[in-house]
């Protein structure tokens, strides 16, 4: 990757990366003995982590455990052997399906979204042409309108045009993915320098030259950003597929997750002999959202600047 | 086609003159994705909002069934209620933890702390509505002696109705608070420290620092912030559905007006109807986005 062009990004991309003038003075030097700050900060840090912490615990445990054990010991390997093999006994294997579609939907998704957004950010960052504005301002306002508004909408479109019950029924519209498209043009915007696109035309380039030699090999930090959002958006959508994917072995592990929770005795006591036991439920759960924690682990300078990357190009 | 120019005449010289073509070619497949699942969407929408069963002009029937559903008052009124706690517990709790964590003075552990708070963020999701089910049954909750505390010895009665907005407020906050808090602090870090180095030199304290210096500098992303949180709270769906199906639909049953839209379309078979509460909540989400995008200079389009 191209550090030195992570730079000029600025005030976009590097607000919050490490090495920020704004840590050597400021408030943070004053001297304050109220306890009252950190005990705010710790309670919060109680807040989100303990759900995560005992959900990691629990599938662990027997269902009897989780009951009468201290909610925040662990289980053991027996216990997390049985619920794995419980959960993958659940409909002949149903989770790994789930997961599976999961996967397949938000990688096609998020390959038909790179290839669209970053091109069509290129061209509203760096030439002119008719409806441009236009088009700008409409991906501004489809961005800030959540895309769960138009989900009965595109059911019955999409069911005009016979494609309900199809997997492409979720994965184009999770590939329309207008903030992909803010993201690339704010950082074509900031970040490449047009000398660089005028010698490459001087030279000879075609305009897809141009793209393709100069402006793409410059771009994988957005690349990357427009890549990690549209995943984890379309990981944990659940509306858009409960609607428009009818059958059991097409849902992704979202929906999946509901179809469980439909057959844990405890939340539903009408179920009969197909019960989940809860620690089951967990261990789904737990799965469920590794790919996306994973993600996050290992892509939290990424994540910063994305979040920032709303802010004005002044 | 030179003639063509943007009102900001000094980026459009900037910016490279060519035949449109090769702009619109670079464009072509987004401007598809954005008429088939953006424009197209949105005008089926209204289509069937103004259209009966045998596709003809209803007028405004479909949005009189709808309004006059028992349902719809008490869905908008939910709706409103969650949207009032979840803004509120946003503003406060984000403006105030992010400005503790730019005071700390230990980088590292400022660091580790936002990260952390950030993590529930993967849980987004049916995944964050399955945690909180557990989080909220005495029987198997870490914090039953909470729940206990506050009277509540059973699911049942932790789930009723009149806590619901309250609930679906901390698994919002819980997912959600944390990114905003990441933002937020970056933006802190965009404050010049020349500024709050004056107003401590001035005799301002923390407080004060953060009142009238921090908070207000902060004021757009505030906004940005309640705007994107508006829009998606307004789309209550995924919580209230799954709460319903862990009730045997006692709690949550067409609680939000995407699940009463969803409901229309897919249990009473009434198509138009459905479509009217979608249009509604358009409308709803293209006002306020477009009154932001216009009105904010938070995007500047040019």
């Amino acid at each position: 990757m191209p550090t030195d062009l992570r730079r000029p990004a600025a005030p976009a991309f590097s607000p919050a990366t490490p090495g920020s003038t704004a840590r050597r003075s400021g408030p943070s030097r004053r001297r304050s003995r109220n306890p009252l700050p950190a005990l705010v900060l710790v309670l919060f840090l109680v807040f989100f982590v303990v759900p995560v912490l005992w959900l990691v615990l629990a599938a662990t445990k027997t269902d009897e455990q989780l009951v009468h054990d201290n909610p925040l010991s662990p289980g053991s390997w027996t216990a997390l052997k049985a619920n794995w093999e419980a959960l993958t006994a659940y409909q002949g294997n149903v989770i790994l399906v789930w997961l599976r579609n999961s996967a397949l939907y938000s990688f096609l998704a998020l390959v038909i979204t790179l290839c669209v957004a970053i091109p069509a950010g290129y061209a509203l960052a760096m030439t002119e042409f008719r409806g441009r504005r236009a088009l700008l301002i409409a991906t501004l306002v489809v961005m800030l309108m959540p895309n769960a508004t138009l989900v009965v909408p595109l059911f019955l479109e999409l069911n005009a045009v016979r494609l309900i019950g199809s997997m492409w029924s979720v994965i184009l519209p999770y590939s329309f993915y207008p903030f992909g498209v803010y993201l690339a043009y704010i950082y074509f915007t900031t970040a490449l320098p047009r000398e660089l696109l005028d010698a490459a035309r001087l030279d000879g380039c075609s305009e897809l030259g141009v793209f393709r030699r100069v402006a793409l090999p410059l771009a994988t930090p957005v690349v990357a950003l427009v890549g990690f959002f549209s995943f984890v958006a379309n990981w944990t959508n659940y509306f858009l597929p409960y609607v428009l994917l009818p059958e059991s072995d097409q849902f992704p592990v979202q929906v999946g997750l509901g179809t469980l929770l439909n057959d844990v005795p405890q939340f539903n006591p009408t179920i009969g002999t197909l019960a989940v036991q809860r620690p089951v439920l967990a261990l789904a759960t737990l799965l469920a959202i590794t790919p996306v924690l994973v993600v996050f682990l290992f892509s939290q300078r990424f994540l910063v600047a994305g979040m920032l990357a709303g802010a004005t190009k002044n | 086609m030179s003639s063509l120019s943007t009102p900001d005449g000094r980026a459009a010289a900037r910016r490279v003159r060519w035949p449109g073509r090769a702009g619109h070619g670079f464009v072509a497949a987004y401007a598809t994705l954005l008429v088939a699942f953006g424009v197209v969407p949105t005008a089926y929408a209204i289509y069937f909002a103004f259209t009966d069963a045998g596709a003809n002009f209803a007028g405004l029937r479909n949005f009189v069934t709808a309004a006059s559903d028992f349902r719809f008052a008490a869905a908008v009124g939910h709706v409103a209620l969650y949207l009032l706690f979840w803004l509120a517990a946003l503003v406060v709790f984000v403006v105030a933890l992010a400005l503790l964590l730019h005071r700390l003075a230990a980088r590292g552990l400022s660091r580790a702390l936002r990260l952390l708070y950030y993590l529930p963020g993967a849980l987004a999701g049916a995944a964050s509505v399955l945690v909180w089910l557990f989080m909220l049954d005495p029987a198997v909750s870490p914090v039953s002696f909470l729940l206990r505390a506050f009277g509540f010895g059973t699911f049942g009665e932790v789930i009723a109705i009149d806590h619901l907005p309250v609930l679906f407020t901390l698994i919002a906050f819980w997912t959600g608070a944390g990114g905003w808090i990441v933002v937020m602090y970056g933006a802190l870090n965009t404050i010049s420290p020349e500024v709050l180095e004056a107003a401590r030199i001035d005799g301002a304290g923390g407080w004060s620092t953060a009142w009238r210096i921090q908070i207000p500098l902060l004021r757009k992303w505030i906004v940005y912030m309640v705007i994107l949180a508006f829009a998606g709270g307004a789309q209550l769906f995924v919580e209230p559905q799954l709460l319903s199906q862990a009730s045997v639909g006692v709690a949550g049953r067409d609680y939000s007006l995407n699940q009463l839209s969803y409901d229309f379309a897919f249990q009473n078979n009434n198509v138009g109807t459905a479509a009217a509460v979608s249009v509604e909540l358009l409308v709803v989400g293209l006002v306020v986005a477009g009154v932001f995008v216009t009105r904010s200079r938070f995007f500047d389009a040019d």
